[in-house]
């Protein structure tokens, strides 16, 4: 009992947080994606009141869709922010917060995977089915390249444990090893591809042939919507955690002491800056790829994972 | 003789060429090819500098500027020079699809990192644990020049050769004999001057730069 009500409050403000810094970081991904296009960028708030006007609308289903049709939004969300647990986004000491290790948080995002693509092939559209079945394809391509890279990290530091790997690779030196260079620019191939960024999918379209993700999405309306677009973006954001714990640790604090922890708020906001401001100049100077080109993509981050891999035991024995 | 940042530098050094060598593999347009020949050369001549400070040879120092100037500045200018001239424009036409040349490429990194491994434990330098990594440049720009169609693109992968030969030789041996150096060096660059050469001869009797048709000995 003791131990049950720190556990219960840290996990709850971990998800607390990490539901809220999803809107943020997606509103600030839009605003330097509009500044880098010249546009006028929209306020830092607007997913906040799309979702709210969403979740105040009436959910429409489908005329022939099952039951997997209307629990697959709340399900995918549920598992989403649980996910987000196992990534530390303040401290490293959560010891007794994670329940699981990054192949738990690999296995949570194949689930919700499957039951997004369940969930929009479910309603017999074609689109939903085109939608679903590209997902599985990239998904299946990216799953052994993220294995590989929290694979690498974890030799360096011991554990697969999240924690435990920022914890370990925090007190390392600042100039990067050759095997976590190869891993984070794999991660980096990873983490747009799973989160349908552009060289893979473009997020702002419902018109082109070639969507994945908003090709899903088509038939949801209202709550259920919010939900999924909510989920969309916490996914994101555990990526860019887990990323900034495997290969930029610096800053996460180690004790639990508010101090540390608020100086650690203020590193990880900066990095998600940062981290917005990267994504955004990516996504703008890039062009989409062929639908075919994607496997070209995928083999080129589970080659680098590999080579990551490798060159931890021939360069840094 | 300890230099453990010196050493994990040279190290990071060594990835990041390889790293070029297969973005070099995977790229399709000449122009991103020659600025990641560029890179290269950077990388060539900050990690045979770093070797120089930390081993204290006088004469990697000299090499080190050497490439800066020879493989940043001279060839990539002659380079791009040549490819206005010959209009040469696009993509950069592949033999076999980059995924299938990408496994080969990890094949020949495994391989070369085999065999490198008794050597690591002979040499005597700071930098031994890279030989694995000179000899994978060395086999992938062999793999560059094997997948590529266009003259151009395989004088490039010759260039890459050359690099990885040169960071084989740092890592390995400290290098070469100074006079060696010069003349590979001046041999590269004469080389490619002549190349050019050879390049507007190719076009004027095939009215394209595709290798392929050099392969036919006669007519049939």
């Amino acid at each position: 009992m003791n131990t049950f009500l720190p556990f219960l409050g840290t996990s709850l403000f971990q998800m607390l947080l990490v539901g809220l810094l999803a809107p943020l970081f997606l509103g600030w991904l839009n605003i330097v994606k509009a500044l880098l296009s010249n546009r006028t960028p929209a306020s830092l708030f607007q997913p906040f009141r799309d979702w709210s006007k969403l979740l105040s609308k009436e959910s429409i289903v489908p005329q022939g869709s099952s039951d997997l049709f209307r629990w697959a939004p709340p399900a995918v969300f549920a598992l989403l922010l649980t996910s987000s647990l196992l990534v530390p986004a303040l401290g490293t000491h959560g010891k007794t917060v994670a329940f699981g290790d990054a192949l738990v948080l690999t296995g949570i995002m194949a689930l919700v995977r499957v039951l997004m693509a369940l969930g929009a092939i479910d309603t017999g559209t074609p689109f939903g089915n085109l939608g679903g079945r590209r997902e599985m394809m990239v998904g299946f391509l990216a799953e052994p390249a993220t294995v590989l890279v929290i694979f690498t990290a974890s030799i360096l530091s011991g554990s697969t444990m999240t924690f435990q790997t920022a914890d370990a690779l925090r007190s390392g030196t600042l100039l990067p090893t050759p095997s976590l260079v190869f891993g984070g620019l794999a991660f980096l191939l990873i983490l747009l591809g799973e989160n349908a960024r552009i060289p893979i999918d473009n997020p702002s379209t419902h018109l082109e042939l070639t969507m994945i993700h908003e090709a899903m999405l088509l038939e949801y309306s209202g709550p259920s919507l919010a939900l999924m677009e909510w989920g969309s973006a916490i996914k994101l954001v555990i990526y860019l955690l887990l990323g900034i714990a495997l290969f930029f640790p610096w800053g996460l604090a180690g004790d639990e002491g508010l101090s540390d922890l608020i100086r650690a708020g203020g590193f990880l906001l900066l990095k998600l800056l940062t981290a917005g401001f990267v994504l955004g100049l990516l996504e703008t100077l890039m062009a989409k790829l062929r639908i075919f080109r994607v496997p070209e993509f995928m083999t080129l981050a589970f080659l680098l994972a590999i080579l990551g891999f490798l060159s931890h035991f021939v360069l840094e024995v | 003789m300890h230099h453990p940042f010196e050493q994990s530098l040279i190290g990071l050094l060594g990835g990041l060429l390889l790293l070029t060598v297969f973005a070099m593999l995977s790229i399709r347009r000449i122009f991103s090819m020659i600025r990641i020949f560029v890179l290269q050369g950077l990388i060539l001549s900050a990690s045979t500098l770093t070797v120089g400070l930390a081993s204290g040879e006088r004469h990697l120092l000299f090499e080190a500027a050497f490439t800066f100037v020879l493989k940043v500045v001279a060839l990539p200018v002659l380079l791009f020079h040549l490819i206005r001239r010959l209009r040469l424009r696009g993509d950069v036409e592949v033999v076999l699809n980059v995924p299938i040349t990408m496994v080969t490429g990890i094949f020949l990194v495994i391989f070369s990192y085999a065999v490198a491994s008794p050597l690591v434990r002979m040499a005597m330098t700071v930098s031994r644990g890279l030989i694995g990594v000179g000899l994978a440049t060395i086999l992938l720009s062999f793999l560059v020049v094997l997948t590529r169609r266009k003259a151009m693109t395989q004088v490039m992968g010759l260039l890459s050769l050359e690099n990885g030969l040169l960071f084989s030789a740092t890592n390995a041996t400290y290098g070469m004999p100074m006079i060696v150096e010069l003349g590979v060096a001046l041999d590269v660059l004469v080389g490619t001057l002549l190349f050019g050469v050879f390049f507007f001869q190719i076009r004027d009797s095939f009215e394209k730069l595709d290798l392929e048709r050099l392969e036919r000995t006669w007519e049939d």
